[in-house]
């Protein structure tokens, strides 16, 4: 992979990273409130498979979603206020955290109730398919998603149809606090998809570079077949399921051999920094930041202080952005029913007469 | 041009006519296709439009509801029929929390061009999960359209607006209508698909009906008009939004309201228009709003205890006789 791709996946890992941190922050000073699911740990996924889609390809996420959207494009101004719910969110301060859309980017939302996307995005398949136009859905979902009523329904009629979809499993192992082996019977997430004849792969989702290599094959075939495609990836949250929960049911053991030592921890600290030993690194299991630092480094594409800067960098994108935030108006009810009504611009038969 | 149709036939050439006109309409769910429809709507329609536009699906409601969501979402026109109200059930997460949901939380940024066909109301002897209503249950859902349509006319205009529509609509289909026959103009201009109709005018009290009990309070009033007692007849057409002028209009003339619905009386879509009618009516009422609804009690299979479960003529005409009782004594 070129230097200036590996460059992009990095960044879009650290500033998603940052930009979650510094979420979590704003979390407790009461900036942000409800509900807050971070996504540090799991960077590699997103930042690998929405860079492997084209400008064309639609995103349907989760409720664990504002890494995705800022991989795709979305800037981290418009996240940062939605999660403050101002009126320069991506979705107006109408959706908040779990809710967000941006039509233009074809983002087509978060959504909050488990095994939601997938009849979403098979419907946007659907009228691709319709349409005869090459143009994917990638459909995000999490190991506790796949046990709801509608993965199978969904899986069923993409398959049936070959409907363009990507079904992208996001395998953190917790359904929030239920361990897979305690909520699937078959924890193999990808076998499921042989149910359908779904063509599916297991990756390495703490590999950046893996998961990229993954999903630009999937949607090639896609492309080249029509039918639907199925990845797993085995990834990992630092922290607990929200801000409400403190992941405590996780054995420690477990949770430290994922918290490598961080070189964007240790970037911070600037001049003790150190890039971890591979012997570190297996000792204690892979960061996916770690993972493509290491990677860069050894084949030329990083030098060691460029991580810092470029941590500095998305520490900036991210405070501008919460001064942005801060600074924007909140929305007004006015707003509120003009959202609610929106549809009716187009409905002169319901203005041609006061409702109410 | 009119012609005499059967309410079904109605739905069926709203269908047609939109489908032909229109690329982006196709319509999917159970048996729609090959078999035509269990209810006949969608006759023909695969023959003529082909398998991707007229799409059976798998007994999968939520997943097929949740189709229609996403579709929509990205410029289609979907009209997913729900075999029965009964298994909307399984699809309510897509239809409230996404097809209702979507549009608002986006923040205006994608329109819901959605509309679900459900056949429901209490038909012959299919017991309690085969013999319900939901409408108040959609009617409590912001961002949801509900038509009611009583009549061919309705059926047909009612469904093209609702397919001509950005917003998501329920359109609800009384399974005992489907065969019911009447004249259908298919050149007129169609009044809003909100507009309540007047069915019959009247000066002494008002019958608010919808779907089935629409056709219900007009025999009830011919049978009061044998009394010399003359009653409107306000077919609702749509339960959301409601159109509450013609309603109030109505009530500010006549005096007294009496709703009919044939779901559950508790928490039902009469609750609601003889609360908002309190409170817009006031100092016209003559008699508090009065209620015929369904008993609240689970469709019985039994014949004559389902027929006494829901408003029959005869309690229509009982109640609208109690609530002018004391007028009519004074008239005697």
């Amino acid at each position: 992979m070129e230097r200036e791709k590996m460059h992009r996946l990095l960044r879009d890992m650290m500033l998603s990273r940052v930009f979650e941190e510094r979420a979590a922050e704003e979390y407790q000073k009461g900036n942000i409130v409800g509900f807050l699911h971070l996504y540090p740990g799991e960077e590699a996924v997103a930042a690998g498979v929405i860079n492997a889609a084209g400008p064309s390809d639609y995103i349907v996420s989760t409720y664990r979603e504002h890494a995705h959207a800022l991989v795709r494009g979305v800037p981290p101004r418009a996240v940062m206020a939605e999660l403050f719910g101002r009126a320069t969110g991506m979705s107006g301060g109408m959706g908040g955290s779990m809710h967000m859309f941006d039509r233009e980017r074809r983002f087509m939302g978060g959504y909050a109730i488990v095994g939601e996307t997938y009849p979403i995005a098979i419907g946007i398949g659907y009228a691709v398919a319709l349409r005869a136009l090459p143009e994917s859905v990638i459909c995000f979902f999490g190991d506790g998603a796949v046990n709801q009523g509608t993965f199978h329904e969904s899986l069923n009629m993409a398959a049936l149809w070959r409907l363009p979809v990507l079904f992208v499993c996001e395998n953190n192992h917790y359904a929030i606090g239920t361990d897979i082996h305690r909520h699937s019977a078959v924890p193999e997430v990808y076998k499921r998809a042989a149910a359908y004849n779904i063509a599916a792969e297991k990756v390495d989702g703490m590999d950046v570079l893996k998961v990229y290599d993954a999903t630009r094959h999937a949607l090639e075939r896609i492309r080249r077949a029509g039918g639907p495609q199925f990845l797993e990836f085995e990834t990992y949250r630092h922290r607990g399921h929200s801000m409400a929960d403190p992941g405590a049911y996780r054995p420690p053991v477990e949770v430290k051999a994922y918290q490598v030592i961080d070189p964007l921890t240790i970037g911070a600290r600037e001049i003790e920094f150190r890039y971890p030993t591979p012997a570190e690194l297996a000792a204690v299991g892979p960061d996916n930041i770690a993972r493509l630092t290491e990677h860069m480094i050894s084949v030329g594409h990083l030098e060691a202080e460029e991580v810092a800067q470029i941590r500095k960098e998305v520490e900036a994108v991210v405070e501008d952005a919460v001064q942005f935030s801060l600074a924007s108006p909140q929305p007004t009810m006015d707003d509120a029913w003009r959202h609610l009504n929106c549809n009716r611009r187009h409905e002169q038969l319901l203005q041609a007469q006061e409702v109410l | 041009m009119t012609q005499e149709l059967l309410y079904w036939q109605a739905l069926n050439r709203a269908l047609d006519v939109e489908m032909a006109a229109d690329e982006s309409v196709f319509v999917l769910g159970e048996d729609v296709g090959l078999y035509g429809g269990s209810y006949r709507v969608t006759e023909g329609l695969y023959a003529r439009y082909g398998e991707a536009r007229v799409r059976d699906t798998p007994i999968s409601e939520n997943s097929f509801t949740g189709l229609g969501v996403g579709a929509a979402m990205v410029g289609m026109r979907p009209v997913v029929e729900i075999m029965t109200i009964n298994f909307a059930m399984l699809a309510l997460d897509s239809i409230v929390n996404g097809a209702a949901k979507i549009p608002f939380m986006s923040g205006g940024q994608f329109p819901m061009p959605l509309v679900i066909r459900v056949p429901g109301g209490v038909a012959r002897q299919l017991a309690a999960q085969h013999a319900q209503r939901l409408e108040s249950m959609f009617m409590n859902v912001p961002g949801l359209r509900v038509a009611v349509p009583s009549t061919p006319q309705d059926a047909y205009w009612q469904l093209r607006q609702a397919i001509a529509s950005d917003e998501p609509v329920v359109l609800l289909e009384h399974e005992v209508l489907y065969f019911t026959k009447g004249p259908v103009d298919t050149m007129a201009e169609p009044p809003p698909m909100h507009q309540a109709a007047i069915r019959r005018a009247g000066k002494d009290l008002t019958l608010i009906g919808y779907s089935r009990t629409a056709l219900q309070a007009q025999e009830a009033a011919a049978e009061l008009a044998r009394d010399r007692i003359d009653a409107e007849v306000i077919d609702l057409r749509s339960l959301n939004p409601i159109d509450w002028k013609t309603l109030s209009d109505s009530v500010n003339k006549t005096h007294r309201a009496l709703v009919i619905e044939e779901d559950c009386r508790h928490a039902g879509a009469g609750a609601e228009i003889a609360a908002s009618l309190a409170e817009r009516c006031f100092f016209a009422l003559d008699a508090p709003v009065e209620r015929v609804a369904g008993l609240d009690m689970p469709t019985p299979y039994n014949g004559a205890l389902e027929a006494a479960s829901i408003p029959r003529v005869a309690d229509i005409v009982a109640a609208a006789r109690a609530l002018l009782g004391p007028r009519e004594k004074a008239a005697a």
